[in-house]
């Protein structure tokens, strides 16, 4: 089923006038999560860029009960909310972990792997801007090769670790891929994800106007050039079944990818990149496709 | 008698303030191009385009001028003019 956008709700869960940088990719994965899901949940949100957008005391601009906790221990605190409310008999309550990929593909990564394992019953998105944003852009786990970050001044030297794979072997009934670039799918996934019960995770793409350095103005176009180019492969796993989504079903074929260079060169962190560098880059979102196929057949 | 201090916050419109004055550059609508697509109160990540049924308007005490709703418009309805 598709999702119009004239059946999105008006409601705002994020309110205006936060403290987000323009152009924010964060800010608007959270309209949308509220879209998606509405006042039925409840957010667990350690320190990021997210706990800035929420506001500094009294007042805040999310209009959900959340709480936020220390790096290492969402996963763990959101299986905790989600056992109260199964104790208290509270049903059709959503207990959502909002979090930095800094927060969930390195330091938050135990109490992750942990809560999926043991099938706790609560939904984990991972919002990727590729470093660690509210500290002044420090590379993480999820920064790609050849990026510039402050602690890679020269282009990082490793790849990006392959979260969403890694939490589809942990065997949950859903896992999925979105970018920023395609705000319908996301929600569309997000409310797929609440129907189950148990443990589910999506990992959104959100390329940083701030952290990859490109105009406020182009956060949307670059998330869908991460995915046309093959830099970002949608997919879903439903119950271990793989399927890829939207525009990702075609891109198998090489031939149909946009050329990567389109992705890189409009952004700031990648301006010193060399050709063997970009080569390199390209073989990985080879493999990448590689190991989807051998997936699918 | 002691006061007692709860930390939880209470959401709030504006939060950090009218966000409309970090402003640099302002969108601004033409009405004649304008095909109500709602795509740019889609991607605004403000929140900042106030929707009626099948129309929008800014709210510029919010927007903070980023672009991406005149960047995204599919008519190129949308101006992005100095602020002044
Ligand atoms: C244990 C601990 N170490 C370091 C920090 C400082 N810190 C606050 S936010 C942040 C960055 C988090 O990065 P990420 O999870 O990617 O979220 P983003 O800021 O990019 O949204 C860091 C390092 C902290 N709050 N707690
Ligand atoms: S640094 Fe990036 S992710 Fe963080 S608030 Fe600014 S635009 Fe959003
Ligand atoms: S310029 Fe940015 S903040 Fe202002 S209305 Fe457009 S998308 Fe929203
Ligand atoms: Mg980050």
């Amino acid at each position: 089923m598709t999702i119009t956008i004239k059946s999105l709700s008006r409601e705002e869960y994020l309110l205006p006038g936060n403290a987000s940088c323009p152009g924010c990719p964060a800010s608007l994965g959270l309209r949308l999560l509220g879209k998606a899901l509405g006042k039925n949940m409840i957010l667990v949100v350690p320190a990021s860029c997210t706990s800035i957008i929420q506001g500094p005391y009294p007042k805040t601009s999310i209009k959900l009960p959340l709480i936020n906790v220390i790096f290492a221990s969402s996963a763990a605190t959101a299986s905790g909310i989600a056992a109260a409310l199964e104790i208290l008999g509270k049903k059709g309550v959503h207990v959502v972990c909002w979090s930095g990929d800094g927060g969930t593909v390195d330091i938050g990564l135990q109490a992750l792997s942990g809560a999926a394992e043991r099938g706790d019953n609560i939904l984990y998105i991972c919002y990727d801007n590729e470093a660690y944003m509210n500290t002044g852009i420090q590379r993480s786990g999820s920064t790609p090769y050849g990026a510039w970050t402050t602690t890679t001044v020269l282009g990082k030297r490793r790849h990006k670790k392959n979260l969403p794979m890694m939490m589809v072997v942990h065997d949950v009934p859903y896992v999925a891929t979105a970018s920023i670039g395609y705000p319908l799918d996301f929600i569309e996934k997000i409310r797929k994800a609440a129907r189950y019960k148990g443990f589910k995770y999506i990992h959104l793409l959100a390329p940083c106007p701030v952290g990859w350095r490109f105009p406020p103005s182009k956060t949307i176009e670059i998330g869908r050039l991460a995915v046309l180019t093959g830099m970002w492969p949608l997919y879903e796993v439903e119950r271990g079944k793989f399927r890829l989504t939207g525009v990702s079903r075609s891109l198998l074929d090489k031939s149909k990818r946009s050329p990567i260079v389109e992705y890189i060169k409009i952004q700031g962190r990648f301006s010193h990149i060399s050709e063997e560098e970009i080569r390199i880059l390209e073989e990985y979102v080879d493999k990448l496709w590689e190991d989807i196929r051998k997936i699918i057949s | 008698m002691r006061e007692k201090i709860v930390p939880i916050s209470t959401p709030a419109k504006g939060a950090v303030g009218k966000t409309g004055f970090w402003r640099t550059f302002k969108p601004i609508i033409d009405r004649e191009k304008c095909i109500k697509c709602l795509l740019c109160w889609l991607y605004c990540p403000e929140g900042a385009i106030l929707r009626t049924d099948d129309d929008i308007t800014i709210d510029y005490d919010y927007c903070k001028g980023c672009g991406i709703c005149a960047n995204e418009c599919p008519r190129k309805a949308i101006e992005i003019v100095l602020e002044r």
